[in-house]
């Protein structure tokens, strides 16, 4: 192992990289574009492919077609590219194809801002495409867990035959942080795809990628189908940090970039004596709402910090159930909260302020 | 001794097709697959096809097969010929599809000459969703969204593919071709053998463009259809070779 110091977004290639991706296919857009820039240097490197497509609609249906055969696909973009990949997403979902998705958000809606932002959640967890369906949405929160979570990704878009979106904002994609990696490139293990339509190969059934159902049982069957996996999803891979919870009367909670400056407020709040603690959900999607409902027996109240004007809350009051007030903390359109800013917001809330 | 003379090539399903009477899809599906087994490709190739008439291709050839998303077909067939390059990769896709809403994946397919060959029916018109006007419906001619006739002043004029991407140097075979009667339904077959040899030669991308029928939404039976294509599409869409890379002249 070697500790070297990467940027988040090229982190993201070479995490790809060495969960066993050799297919990247994207479009220029800032603030991940230091990652297509990454890979077309590295991909020819491992024997890989790197394409630049003409937009994010073709990208996604080229992830569409080499997921399709079975390899490990990755592709990437910013917040609007992210809205024009949705029609992609939603058929992938529907084919259950693996495949692994990153957005590296920055401000909206339209055009918006360069600038790190976080709200894209609703597009990420709540389906931004048409019909029934969920991505397993990861957050990581360094570029180390970029690394990390890029082959926990694959791993479960495999297993579970699902699309997988990893979610990082511009700080995470830009900030440059020391991470472990080993010496080697070595491929992991990969489950065989039966499944894959790659020619028939001497098989005697065709094996077809489709996502059409036109007799409307069929379809509903798809769907119960989709939601049995998720509901197996949902019990075997949620994933959260908790930092300081045991005692807390009031929980910080939110995700990726934001969930850093939420984790040094609990710092400082303790260190004036208000009992802080944190939940950050690692796993957007599935949302670990158990652990929100446990803390509610004993915290007093939460605080949920965003880069967006509060969409994760939903979600937090959702899981908190009544139970206590969820207060919010806020920046949008490429505004990052300062740390001085939200811990004011925590002395508040503790002193009754925002009743 | 009986001997069979005809039968349904290896490379099409026993399924029927849905298509309605006088539709030359058959035709063109059979073509395609007639092609596969003379090359002896079936168990190599992969076939992704489009949304509209054709989408339920992938039930008719006998292969691995992708149904995609509207207009993405070549998009697809990018995907899967990258990651598997010794495969035979084919679209089939109507003039909706690959003339409307998939003009940029099917440009820029041909731009990147990427190696994939696409099986192009133009019968001027949408069929699934009803019979409205296409990019390529021509000038007068009525649909449910033209009832007058298609104006240009309101509509512009019909889009020419085949005349379109062959000034693109990574198309290095197009072609446009008909199946209004025996004698152009052999020139079509030979048309979309030759786009299958250029990219198993790996020389670039190859594009056939078949002319066809849609008596349901032109509103005349089989016969007329035949008939109507004949005096109307042919001369505004000409026949013939469009480019033809060396190696296979």
């Amino acid at each position: 192992m070697s500790k070297v110091l990467m940027k988040g977004n090229e982190a993201i290639g070479e995490g790809a990289i060495r969960a066993g991706c050799r297919h990247f296919f994207g479009y220029p857009i800032t603030p991940q574009s230091e990652l297509p820039h990454y890979l077309a240097k590295r991909m020819p490197e491992v024997g890989g492919v790197f394409l630049q497509a003409e937009s994010e609609t073709s990208s996604i249906n080229m992830v569409y077609g080499a997921a399709g055969t079975g390899f490990r696909v990755l592709t990437s973009s910013s917040s609007p590219g992210l809205s024009l990949m949705q029609e992609g997403i939603s058929y992938l979902a529907g084919a259950e194809l693996p495949c692994v998705i990153v957005n590296v958000m920055r401000g909206g809606p339209g055009l918006g801002s360069i600038a790190p932002a976080q709200s894209d959640y609703f597009q990420a967890v709540k389906g931004g495409g048409h019909g029934d369906y969920k991505l397993i949405v990861l957050a990581p929160a360094s570029v180390q867990e970029i690394i990390d979570l890029m082959q926990v990704a694959f791993d479960l878009g495999d297993k579970y035959r699902t699309p997988v979106m990893l979610v990082g904002d511009g700080i995470l994609g830009q900030m440059m942080e020391p991470v472990e990696l080993a010496d080697e490139v070595t491929l992991p293990e990969i489950t065989a795809k039966p499944w894959a339509a790659g020619g028939l190969k001497g098989r005697e059934t065709p094996n077809i990628i489709n996502s059409l159902y036109i007799v409307p049982e069929d379809c509903e069957k798809l769907n119960h189908r989709l939601f049995a996996k998720y509901e197996a999803i949902a019990t075997e891979e949620t994933r959260w940090e908790e930092y300081r919870l045991a005692d807390a009367e009031i929980v910080l909670t939110g995700f990726g970039t934001a969930a850093r400056i939420a984790k040094s407020v609990v710092d400082k709040a303790r260190a004036e004596g208000i009992k802080a603690g944190l939940i950050r959900p690692i796993t957007l999607w599935p949302f670990p709402s158990k652990v929100y409902a446990k803390a509610a027996e004993q915290a007093q109240r939460f605080l949920c910090v965003e880069m967006s004007m509060g969409q994760m809350i939903e979600d937090v009051k959702l899981a908190v159930n009544g139970k206590k007030p969820v207060h919010f903390y806020g920046r949008s359109g490429g505004m990052v909260p300062l740390a001085k800013d939200v811990l004011a917001e925590v002395k508040k809330i503790m002193a009754g302020g925002d009743e | 001794m009986a001997k069979v003379m005809f039968k349904r090539p290896a490379a099409l399903t026993d399924k029927q097709f849905h298509y309605c009477p006088g539709c030359t899809h058959g035709i063109i599906h059979r073509l395609v697959a007639e092609v596969i087994d003379e090359m002896g490709i079936r168990d190599h190739t992969v076939g992704v096809c489009p949304v509209g008439c054709s989408v339920f291709a992938y039930d008719y050839f006998n292969m691995d097969m992708f149904q995609a998303a509207h207009g993405r077909a070549p998009a697809v067939a990018t995907g899967i010929k990258r990651t598997l390059p010794d495969r035979m990769v084919f679209t089939y896709q109507g003039d909706g599809d690959l003339a409307s809403i998939g003009t940029a994946e099917i440009v820029h397919a041909a731009a990147r000459g990427e190696k994939i060959t696409t099986v192009f029916v133009n019968n001027a018109v949408y069929g699934m969703t009803g019979g409205q006007m296409a990019p390529t419906t021509l000038p007068g001619q009525k649909t449910t969204t033209t009832p007058k006739g298609r104006e240009k002043e309101a509509a512009g004029l019909p889009v020419k593919i085949s005349e379109m991407l062959s000034t693109l140097d990574g198309a290095v075979y197009v072609a446009r071709v008909s199946v209004h009667d025996p004698k152009h339904i052999t020139q079509a077959k030979k048309a979309i053998r030759k786009a299958f040899e250029v990219q198993q030669a790996g020389l670039g991308f190859s594009l056939v463009e078949v002319l066809s029928t849609c008596p349901t939404n032109w509103g005349l039976s089989p016969k007329e259809s035949l008939k109507w294509l004949a005096d109307n599409m042919l001369p505004y869409y000409p026949l013939g070779v469009y480019k033809e890379p060396a190696e296979v002249k």
